[in-house]
C-alpha cells in the first residue's frame, strides 16, 4: 500500500530525516549529562561534552625539579622532561599528552608556543618542546626547589568511574585511597559514609512494598467491581475513575497530620501506606478494564462447575490478568522510584533516611551546583534503575498505558 | 532496625495480611455466619452472594477514603483556618492568596503550563506517532523518544539544567549561540520565556505518552478509509489530516486532558529549576513553599488546585460511564 499514492521517494526521505533529527533532539539532553559523569572534572569545565573524545587543553604549573641544575661557564642549566617533574607526574602518568605552550608567570601561562624559546623571569630562557622536554637557563643559581613552570598541555580524554565512586560513597579519590590503606575496602566505604548509596537503598525501601502491596488489594476489588453484582457498583466505578485524578497535593496536609496523630510520624511506613493509597485508583481502573475484558464463558463455567467466588477469583481470573498486574506493577514502580513530592512530605528530612530523589533535588544542588561531574553521576544512579525496567518491560508499561488513559 | 529489613517484613505481612484477610473472612461468610447448610441454606446462599463483594472491597474502600477522600474533605477543612489551625477564620485565606502577588503569577504561570504542555506533546506526539508508523526503524525511534518517561523530573531537571548551564563550554544552547558570535545568557533567568524553558523539560518528557498512545490509535484506524482515499486521489497531508486525525480526535482530547491534569500535579521541575525564583512559581510548587510553614495556607492553595482539576475530573466520569454502557 506505501506505494499507491501519495508515496514517492523523496517524502520517503523527508520522513526518515525528520524523524532522525527529532530522535536526535530527543537524545541529545540525555547524551550530554551521561557522557559528562564519566569525564573529569578539569575537562569538563574546559571543554563542552561534545568535544568530549577529543583532548582538552588545559594549563597546569610544576617545577622544574627532575634534574639537578648545572653549571656551564657563567650559565646555570636545567634539562629535564615537564611530564617528569613532581608537581605533575602523577596527572602525566600514561604519558600521551603533549604540550601546546608554556609560559614562566601565573598570569600568563601559556606565553610562548611549544618549541619556541622564551624569556625567563631569571634573565635566561626557557624552552619546552611538545613532547615535553625542556631546556632553563639562567645566569643566577636557580631555586633549590626548581625553577616555575606553567605550560598548557592536550591532555587526553580520561574517562573514569571516579565520579560515580566519590557520589556513591561522598569520599574523594584521596579520601578513598587513604581509608583503603587503612584496610577498608570499597564496600565498607559504600555502607558506612554518607553517600548517595545509602539513599539508593533507600529508595529501594520506599518502592518495593509500595508497589507489591496495592496490588492484591486493588486486584480483589477489580474484581468485585468488573465481576460480582451488587447495587451501588457503578458508582463505586465512578469514584475510582474521579479519585483516578485527585491532585496529592490536597492529601499532603492532613494526612501528615493523621499519621503523626496516630504516632507513625514521617516515617518508612508513613510512606508505604501513603504510597499504597495513592496508588489503588489507578490500579483497580486498570486491572477493573482488564477483567471485564476477560471471557464470560470460563467464569460462568466454573460457577457452574460449583466454584466459589474466592476460587474464581485464585484460580482463574488472577493467572489470567497477569499482563495487567505487570503494566500496573511497571507503572506503580517507576511512580514512587521518581517521587519527590510524597518522599518530600512523609519521609524523615534526615540524611540517612532521604530518597535519592529528595537527595539530589536538596542537597545535591545546593551544595553541589557546580560540580557537574558529580551531579551527572548522581543523576545517572537514580535514573539507571527505572531506565534498565523501561527497556526490558516496555512492552507491559505500553499496554497498562494504552488501558490506564480514560477513553 | 534497619529500613531495609523493615521494608522485607512489611511485605510479608502485606503480602500475607491481604491474602489471610480475604480468605479469613471468605471462610468465616461460608461456614460460620452464613453457611450454606441447615434449613435455611437458600436464603443464606444469597445473603452470602450480597455480602462478598463488600467483603473483596473493604480493604480497598479503606485505604481509599483514607487516603484520597478524606483529604480532600480534610484540606478544605483545614484551609478555613489559620497558621497554626487553631482559629476559625472562614475564607481569609484565599482572600490572602488572592491579594498575594506571587500566588497570582503562579495561578498565571499554571494557565500557561495548562496551555503550552499538553498542547505541544500532543502535537509532537502525533508527529512522531505518524511519521514513524511505517517506517522500518520506527520502534527503535519511539523507544528512544519515549525513554524520558522512565526518568524522574527530578533527574530530567538535572539533565536540562545541564543543556541550559550558562557557560558555553557546558551548556550545549550557549555552546550554539557562542559559535554564532552571541554573549551568553542564563535561559532560566530571562523573564517571561523562562517558564517556556521550564516547560520544555515537561513536554520532553509527556511526548513519548502521547506518542504511544496516539500510535495505537494511528494503527487503529480501519485501513479500508484509508484505501478509499488514496484511491480518490488524495495526497499524504489531506490523508492525515482529513481522514485519519477526525477518525483519533477522540485519543487526541483523551491524551491533552490526561497531560493536562499532569501538569497541574508536578511541581518537581520549577523546584529543582528554579525553587520558583525569577517569575516562575507555579501552584504546585508554591505550594510546597507554604508546606510546613502556614498548613491553612498551604491547603487553600491545594484546594485551588482541586478546583482547576474538577471540570476534568467530572468529565472523565462522564466518559467512563458512557463507555460502559
Amino acid at each position: 500500500m506505501d506505494n499507491i499514492a501519495g508515496q514517492n521517494n523523496s517524502l520517503k526521505w523527508a520522513v526518515n530525516i525528520t524523524v532522525a533529527l527529532l530522535v536526535v533532539a530527543w537524545l541529545i539532553p540525555t547524551v550530554g549529562l551521561f557522557v559528562s559523569s564519566f569525564r573529569d572534572r578539569d575537562q569538563i569545565t574546559a571543554s563542552g561534552w561534545w568535544l568530549a573524545p577529543f583532548s582538552v587543553e588545559l594549563t597546569y604549573r610544576t617545577r622544574a625539579d627532575d634534574a639537578a641544575p648545572r653549571q656551564e661557564g657563567d650559565l646555570w642549566i636545567v634539562e629535564g622532561n615537564i611530564f617528569g617533574t613532581g608537581e605533575v607526574a602523577d596527572a602525566f602518568a600514561s604519558g600521551d599528552a603533549s604540550i601546546t605552550a608554556f609560559g614562566v608567570t601565573g598570569r600568563d601561562p601559556a606565553a610562548f608556543a611549544a618549541g619556541t624559546e622564551g624569556e625567563n623571569r631569571d634573565g635566561g630562557t626557557l624552552l619546552v618542546m611538545a613532547d615535553g622536554s625542556y631546556r632553563y637557563t639562567s645566569t643566577e643559581e636557580p631555586d633549590a626547589r626548581g625553577p616555575r613552570i606553567y605550560f598548557a598541555a592536550a591532555t587526553p580524554p580520561d574517562f573514569t568511574m571516579d565520579n560515580y565512586q566519590t557520589i556513591l560513597t561522598a569520599q574523594t579519590a584521596d579520601e578513598r585511597a587513604a581509608s583503603q590503606a587503612q584496610g577498608a575496602t570499597f564496600w565498607d566505604l559504600l555502607f558506612d559514609e554518607e553517600g548517595i548509596f545509602r539513599n539508593f537503598v533507600n529508595t529501594f525501601t520506599v518502592t518495593i512494598p509500595a508497589t507489591v502491596i496495592p496490588i492484591l488489594i486493588a486486584a480483589f476489588a477489580a474484581y468485585a467491581l468488573a465481576w460480582m453484582d451488587f447495587p451501588g457498583r457503578g458508582l463505586l466505578i465512578a469514584a475510582v475513575v474521579g479519585l483516578l485524578v485527585v491532585p496529592l497535593q490536597l492529601a499532603l496536609v492532613p494526612l501528615l497530620n493523621l499519621h503523626n496523630r496516630i504516632g507513625i510520624g514521617q516515617s518508612f511506613l508513613g510512606i508505604w501506606m501513603a504510597h499504597t493509597g495513592f496508588g489503588l485508583p489507578l490500579a483497580i481502573y486498570l486491572l477493573r478494564n482488564y477483567m471485564v475484558g476477560l471471557p464470560r464463558d470460563i467464569i460462568e463455567g466454573a460457577k457452574v462447575d460449583g466454584a466459589t467466588d474466592f476460587q474464581i477469583f485464585t484460580k482463574i481470573i488472577l493467572p489470567l490478568s497477569f499482563p495487567a498486574l505487570a503494566s500496573f506493577a511497571i507503572f506503580q514502580f517507576l511512580w514512587t522510584w521518581n517521587d519527590l513530592l510524597v518522599a518530600k512530605v512523609f519521609l524523615p528530612s534526615d540524611d540517612a533516611s532521604k530518597v535519592m530523589t529528595v537527595r539530589i533535588a536538596d542537597d545535591l544542588l545546593g551544595s553541589r551546583g557546580g560540580d557537574w561531574g558529580i551531579l551527572a553521576a548522581a543523576a545517572f544512579v537514580s535514573i539507571a534503575v527505572p531506565v534498565i525496567v523501561f527497556f526490558t518491560m516496555q512492552r507491559f508499561l505500553v499496554r497498562g498505558l494504552l488501558a490506564g488513559s480514560v477513553k | 532496625m534497619s529500613p531495609l529489613f523493615q521494608g522485607i517484613i512489611t511485605i510479608l505481612v502485606g503480602v500475607f495480611g491481604c491474602v489471610g484477610y480475604f480468605y479469613a473472612a471468605n471462610l468465616l461468610l461460608d461456614k460460620v455466619i452464613f453457611p450454606a447448610r441447615g434449613p435455611n441454606i437458600g436464603r443464606n446462599i444469597n445473603r452470602a452472594t450480597a455480602v462478598r463483594p463488600w467483603l473483596f472491597l473493604l480493604p480497598a474502600i479503606l485505604a481509599l477514603s483514607v487516603y484520597l477522600v478524606y483529604p480532600v474533605v480534610g484540606s478544605f477543612w483545614r484551609s478555613l483556618f489559620n497558621r497554626s489551625g487553631e482559629e476559625f477564620i472562614g475564607m481569609d485565606n484565599y482572600g490572602a492568596l488572592f491579594a498575594d502577588d506571587v500566588f497570582r503569577q503562579a495561578l498565571f504561570n499554571n494557565a500557561l503550563w495548562a496551555l503550552v504542555v499538553p498542547a505541544a506533546a500532543t502535537f509532537f506526539g502525533l508527529l512522531v506517532a505518524q511519521l514513524t508508523d511505517r517506517l522500518k526503524w520506527g520502534n527503535i525511534a519511539k523507544s528512544l523518544i519515549f525513554m524520558p518517561m522512565a526518568i524522574s523530573f527530578v533527574g530530567a531537571s538535572l539533565i536540562w539544567k545541564f543543556v541550559y548551564a550558562g557557560d558555553p563550554d557546558i551548556g550545549i544552547i550557549n555552546a550554539v549561540r557562542d559559535g554564532l558570535g552571541l554573549d551568553p545568557m542564563d535561559p532560566i533567568q530571562v523573564p517571561f520565556w523562562n517558564n517556556f524553558f521550564l516547560m520544555a523539560i515537561l513536554i520532553w518528557i509527556q511526548t513519548g505518552f502521547a506518542m504511544v498512545i496516539l500510535s495505537a490509535a494511528l494503527r487503529g484506524i480501519p485501513e479500508e478509509t484509508v484505501e478509499a482515499a488514496i484511491i480518490d486521489g488524495a495526497n499524504p497531508f489531506q490523508l492525515f489530516f482529513k481522514i485519519k486525525v477526525p477518525q483519533i480526535m477522540g485519543t487526541i482530547v483523551v491524551v491533552w486532558t490526561t497531560i493536562t491534569i499532569l501538569v497541574l500535579k508536578v511541581f518537581d521541575i520549577v523546584y529543582t529549576m528554579t525553587g520558583g525564583n525569577f517569575g516562575t512559581q507555579i501552584l504546585p510548587s508554591y505550594m510546597m513553599t507554604l508546606m510546613f510553614r502556614d498548613d491553612g495556607r498551604a491547603t487553600a492553595v491545594a484546594v485551588v488546585i482541586m478546583v482547576v482539576v474538577l471540570p476534568v475530573m467530572i468529565w472523565n466520569i462522564r466518559q467512563a460511564q458512557k463507555e460502559m454502557r
